[in-house]
């Protein structure tokens, strides 16, 4: 099992701030098809993958990252703090 | 060092004196306040957060700026929540034996709080809400350092 978060308008788009998922996806970009065959809304989020960033347990990652170990996975924007 | 990521305010000189006082073996402090620009109709901005990694970010790039540059101490606060025009949203102070490094240091953090904590800025108008896009400036700001 493991948790995906969503911020911002990719939460927003979606509609819901995290779920709990059974996956076999090996990597990220594994992930992100199986989310977009999901519904509508999924495939929307993520249609433009250069919109989005990715931190795997709570560090930013990249889209062909292994999942292996990995418990929290989060999609979102390009940040802007500060 | 210091980080604290808040949604209450912060008391400026407050947070300033207490730095300056703390900061053993400084001669130059610099600090930095940002706020919400009073941009015309612009009535709240709300900012998102991903609590754990925020702390978790903010002190990595503290930890860099302190093995990158000689100082005596660092603070970075930074806001979330609905924030109204004109309040300050977040402030960074770095304490040095010379003013060189503390501007460096200073501007270090900012251009990596900027692109690389995990916040995110909505903007709300009279006509809606609107997500602040990021600038391929502060991607590109990175790169100097």
């Amino acid at each position: 099992m493991i948790d995906v978060l969503y911020f911002a308008w990719v939460r927003e788009r979606i509609g819901l701030p995290r779920e709990r998922l059974e996956t076999s996806a090996v990597t990220v970009a594994d992930l992100i098809t199986q989310l977009r065959a999901r519904e509508e809304r999924y495939a929307a989020a993520f249609a433009d993958l250069s919109a989005l960033r990715v931190a795997l347990d709570q560090e930013l990652s990249s889209f062909d990252a292994p999942l292996a170990g990995v418990r929290e996975v989060a999609f979102f924007p390009p940040m802007t703090g500060g | 060092m210091k980080v604290a990521v808040q949604s209450a305010p912060f008391d400026l000189g407050a947070e300033v004196e207490a730095f300056t006082s703390g900061a053993e073996g400084a001669g130059a402090v610099v600090t930095f306040t940002g706020i919400v620009r009073p941009d015309e109709g612009l009535t709240a901005m709300d900012i998102e957060h991903y609590p754990g990694m925020t702390e978790r970010a903010i002190s990595g790039i503290v930890e860099e700026a302190v093995r990158r540059w000689s100082l005596a101490d660092a603070l970075v606060i930074h806001r979330y929540g609905s924030l109204k025009p004109g309040e300050a949203i977040m402030m960074v102070a770095t304490a040095a034996p010379h003013r060189g490094d503390a501007f460096a240091a200073a501007e270090f953090l900012m251009d990596y709080l900027k692109s690389r904590a995990p916040f995110w800025k909505k903007e709300s108008r009279d006509g809606g809400e609107t997500w602040v896009a990021a600038k391929d400036a502060d991607e590109e700001a990175l790169k100097r350092w």
